[in-house]
């Protein structure tokens, strides 16, 4: 994970050096003055030599101090802290809403394989696969903000609870596809495991159905399920920067957005490497709770 | 399929082809079929120039006159979307051939011959992997700007790894296998190994993600435009239509509506073809 | 002795689409107190599916679709779920074939074990207590240890002691043991059937086993029924079964079965295959591999009838096989069971 990781830092810190022509004339525009263009990318140190202007990089990222955002005259450090409790939020109530959709509906389609329960619920994740997910939340947001009023159409509010109802629709939008991944994952695993002899075993004890359910198929349908959610909570990160941005939410994922718009080179480096890092934590938190789920995988 | 055990060889002639009773299947076909007819033959069905401009019909809703209504522009939306289906469908296509034969080429080598060549494939898609996909796609857009042929190069620098990844495995399987050990004992060339031996036996993998991968591509073509990173306007694409749409989404629902509605009912055409290619495959595989 | 278990004319049948596989067709028997009943056959014939039945424990899509299972009078077929969970583990408890996938791989020995006795709602420390003893009992060495194992650091071997420690939990009157012994080893084959004899003489209860080995149907039972295409068509105590077979299809069988006789010659298999369960043919089903099958038994299915006081055989010529009498060696029986040896 420290290789990859060190590995990370230099592409990222590609990103500003890779693109053509002067960086500092695409910040600035194209009327800028040549003092103007020359001032600022000495300023952002882009005269040193390649590996001076690594080790800075380094060197900022060590003591979590970024720099000052050209766009938000703010620290990037400060701007990222504000905003990441944002994306961080909406990426766990659409997990928390996709599990609850998806475990117990692919249980259900699982144990009534190939009833008519079953293709309605698949057909239902395939279609849901499928939609994109700037569109629905965009009907969402016509449906029950501009029609029904229940919830805002977006934008951020002052109150915990208010900013809890500004991440409804777009957590629903988010867990759209995830629930449908998730939901036909968890089908396919009920339906194997509810094959195996164990299963079978464990009923012959004369256990309760639903501590069958529970402590046999759905923990053993647990450890497909968590790898799965792993890729699709780092997914969910990236699909930040469209659902934020649809329903003008206020983190990091606009933020991205936001900055690659505003060529705040500053800014899209160190957001583009906080999502690698949370990514890189998300893995390694998978493979612990792997490790937990199942005992014949060692750390 | 499944349905056909026990019946006899004879009675399987007579009845329909497999897919057919597959109606998932066949709904899925008749959506690609129509995707590909209005990429093809826009301009038969259009009842408008999609980029003609008139001040005097801006935000008008659905009519007889304007069956999708009309934009802010009072470009008439129905032939905007039927124009559109060109391109998101190139984007779908494009995005998913060219990640096919490089990666898929890529993953043979890597695998077959292993070495450096493989460990490299490994470390690339180990660090790429770190980052979420739309990250990816949308900081090459950042690092090589806005427009068509960059959406298109950034699809091709991240979609190649998928397919590196799956027929390298597919490889790893078959490399030791009995019909290639016999293939080389028999002194046939590496080349003729890799594409007449190997090749046809891990393509069908491949072949099965790429048809959701047309999915993922549109899909992600279309997001980036209507992030504003893709296809600009006033060139139709479904998603930058919406994002021009969303701007009037308190009160014109069918700018955002329609362009959606086709990306959506592609998308699922295009997943019910995989879904019934995979089970189609997985049947003939046994 | 008491009668324990009744299967009247029991009926299984995996309904699909296209057709409907009448696995168990009309079998009947009964199981006593302390015995040790066997059921045998090749695989396909119903044994397992009947073995099954009894916990309520068929595999999707099957189903009882007629008679009784009445265990001490109850009809077992006509239980709810509450109902069977209550026999389930305390009356009757079931061994499988397969150590390997009949044990919960991510659950430790000792969760798998407690469920066993979960209903007497004992302390952390009885329970244990309880896991050990039963550990010791099926011969596991250091029981305190291996109970917070897993079972993939298990042997097969002690997976399958494991599972039996298991299936005794609740002290169960009757064992349904679905081919304990198939994919084990040889000599650990031998050490799992002396075993669960010897727990059938301390626990006083009742096994059906069921099996595709003549060899361990000499070494454990008492009685036994040969099944065939999903019904019983010989079954008698199990000296007479080897000694006077009435059916070709038992004397096919050990045709087939390694012996002192054939000993350097070729094993005699029964020729053919089993028939295809949802299209049985006119006849009796066992016709069309049959040695001494004559016109009748193409054309009318024999009913079972009893040829001599306890001995019951399902052909429309039950003396044809007498006059091969004595040309079979009864594997072990004759010595004792003490000496069985199989393979």
């Amino acid at each position: 994970m420290i290789p990859v990781l060190f590995v990370v830092t230099i592409l990222v810190f590609s990103i500003i050096r890779f693109i053509p022509g002067e960086p500092a004339r695409l910040i600035l525009g194209e009327k800028a003055t040549e003092q103007a263009v020359a001032a600022l990318t000495e300023k952002l140190g882009l005269n040193e030599p390649l590996l001076t202007q690594y080790f800075l990089f380094l060197k900022q990222i060590f003591t979590l101090d970024f720099g000052n955002s050209f766009t938000y005259q703010m620290p990037v450090s400060e701007l990222l802290a504000s905003r990441f409790p944002v994306t961080l939020a909406l990426t766990l109530m659409s997990t928390v809403i996709s599990l609850v959709i998806s475990l117990p509906l692919g249980y259900f389609a699982g144990v009534h394989k190939d009833k008519l329960g079953d293709q309605v619920v698949r057909t239902t994740s395939l279609v849901a696969i499928s939609m994109p997910s700037f569109w629905v939340g965009l009907l969402l947001m016509i449906v029950f903000a501009l029609k029904l009023k229940w919830l805002p159409a977006g934008g951020w509010a002052d109150t915990l609870p208010e900013q809890f109802r500004c991440l409804i629709l777009p957590a629903i939008t988010q867990s759209l596809m995830t629930s449908a991944l998730l939901l036909r994952n968890t089908r396919n695993s009920v339906v194997d495991i509810t094959r195996m002899d164990y299963v079978d075993f464990a009923r012959s004890k004369g256990i309760s159905a639903g501590e069958v359910r529970s402590r046999h198929v759905m923990r053993n349908a647990m450890i497909s399920t968590v790898t799965l959610l792993s890729m699709r909570m780092a997914a969910m990160l990236g699909g930040s920067v469209i659902i934020e941005t649809v329903f003008s939410i206020p983190g990091i994922g606009k933020l991205a957005s936001e900055a690659i718009f505003g060529r705040d080179y500053a800014v899209v480096q160190f957001v583009v490497l906080l999502f690698a890092v949370l990514v890189l934590v998300i893995n390694l938190i998978t493979d612990i709770l792997y490790s937990f789920l199942d005992p014949r995988v060692n750390l | 399929m499944k349905r056909y055990h026990g019946a006899s060889p004879l009675e399987r002639k007579r009845s329909m082809p497999a897919w057919l009773t597959k109606p998932s299947l066949v709904v899925g076909v008749v959506i690609v079929v129509a995707v590909i007819i209005l990429a093809l033959f826009p301009q038969l069905i259009a009842t408008y120039d999609p980029i003609a401009t008139n001040t005097l019909a801006s935000n008008q809703p659905p009519s007889a006159e304007h069956w999708f209504g009309t934009d802010f522009y009072g470009r008439n939306i129905f032939s905007r979307v039927i124009w559109g289906t060109r391109i998101d469908l190139l984007i779908g296509v494009l995005g998913v051939v060219i990640p096919f034969i490089i990666g898929g080429l890529i993953g043979l080598l890597a695998g077959y011959y292993g070495g450096v060549l493989d460990s490299l494939l490994m470390r690339i898609t180990d660090i790429m992997m770190a980052f979420p996909f739309t990250i990816l796609v949308i900081t090459i857009m950042a690092i090589l700007g806005q427009g068509l042929i960059n959406l298109f190069i950034a699809l091709w620098l991240v979609g190649w790894m998928s397919y590196a990844k799956l027929v390298r495995s597919e490889v790893l399987v078959l490399k030791d296998s009995e019909f290639i050990q016999a293939a080389r004992v028999a002194g046939f060339s590496d080349a003729r190994i890799l594409f007449r031996h190997l090749l046809p036996n891990v393509i069908s993998s491949a072949v099965v993600f790429a048809a959701s991968d047309v999915v993922m591509c549109m899909l992600t073509g279309a997001s980036m435009s209507f992030l504003g990173l893709g296809v600009q306007p006033p060139t139709p694409e479904w998603g930058s239509i919406l994002n021009e749409g969303r701007t009037f989404i308190t009160f014109a629902w069918w700018e955002t509506f329609f362009p959606g509605l086709f990306l959506a009912v592609s998308g699922v055409g295009f997943s019910l073809l995989g879904d019934g290619l995979t089970d189609f495959l997985r049947t003939k595989g046994r | 002795m008491e009668k324990l278990l009744e299967v009247k004319d029991l009926h299984v049948a995996f309904p699909s689409k296209q057709e409907t596989v009448h696995a168990v067709d009309g079998v009947s028997f009964e199981v006593f107190e302390g015995e040790t009943f066997g059921l045998v056959g090749e695989s396909g014939c119903g044994k397992s599916q009947t073995l099954r039945s009894i916990l309520g424990l068929l595999k999707q899509p099957g189903r009882v679709t007629g008679g009784e299972i009445l265990y001490k009078g109850a009809d077992i077929t006509k239980m709810n779920q509450r109902a069977l969970q209550k026999v389930r583990g305390k009356e009757i408890s079931l061994i499988f074939q397969e150590p390997m996938t009949s044990l919960n791989p991510v659950l430790r020995i000792r969760t798998q074990m407690y469920e066993a006795f979960e209903r007497e709602k004992l302390t952390k420390e009885e329970k244990r207590q309880r896991a050990i003893e039963l550990l010791k009992l099926v011969g596991i060495p250091s029981p305190e240890t291996r109970l917070d194992e897993y079972p993939h650091q298990f042997s097969g071997g002690m997976r399958q002691r494991a599972m039996i420690a298991i299936a005794l939990g609740a002290k169960p009157k009757l064992l349904l043991a679905d081919e304990p012994t198939t994919a084990l080893d040889v000599t650990i084959q031998d050490q799992i059937m002396k075993l669960l004899n010897q727990l059938k003489q301390e626990l006083g209860m009742s096994i059906i086993l069921v099996t595709h080995d003549l060899g361990v149907i000499a070494q454990m039972c008492d009685r036994v029924a040969v099944m065939y295409a999903g019904q019983i068509v010989e079954m008698t105590d199990t000296v007479t079964l080897f000694s006077k077979p009435r059916h070709p299809y038992t004397y096919g069988l050990m045709g087939s079965l390694p012996n002192e006789d054939t000993a350097g010659t070729t094993l005699e298999a029964i020729q053919g295959s089993p028939p295809n369960l949802a299209n049985l043919p006119e006849g009796c089903p066992f016709a069309p591999r049959c040695k001494f099958a004559c016109d009748i038994c193409h054309k009318e299915r024999p009913e079972i009838t009893e040829v001599e006081p306890g001995h019951f055989a399902r052909c429309h010529r039950p003396e044809i096989t007498q006059n091969f009498q004595g040309l079979i060696q009864v594997p072990g029986q004759a010595d004792g069971k003490e000496e069985a040896s199989h393979e």
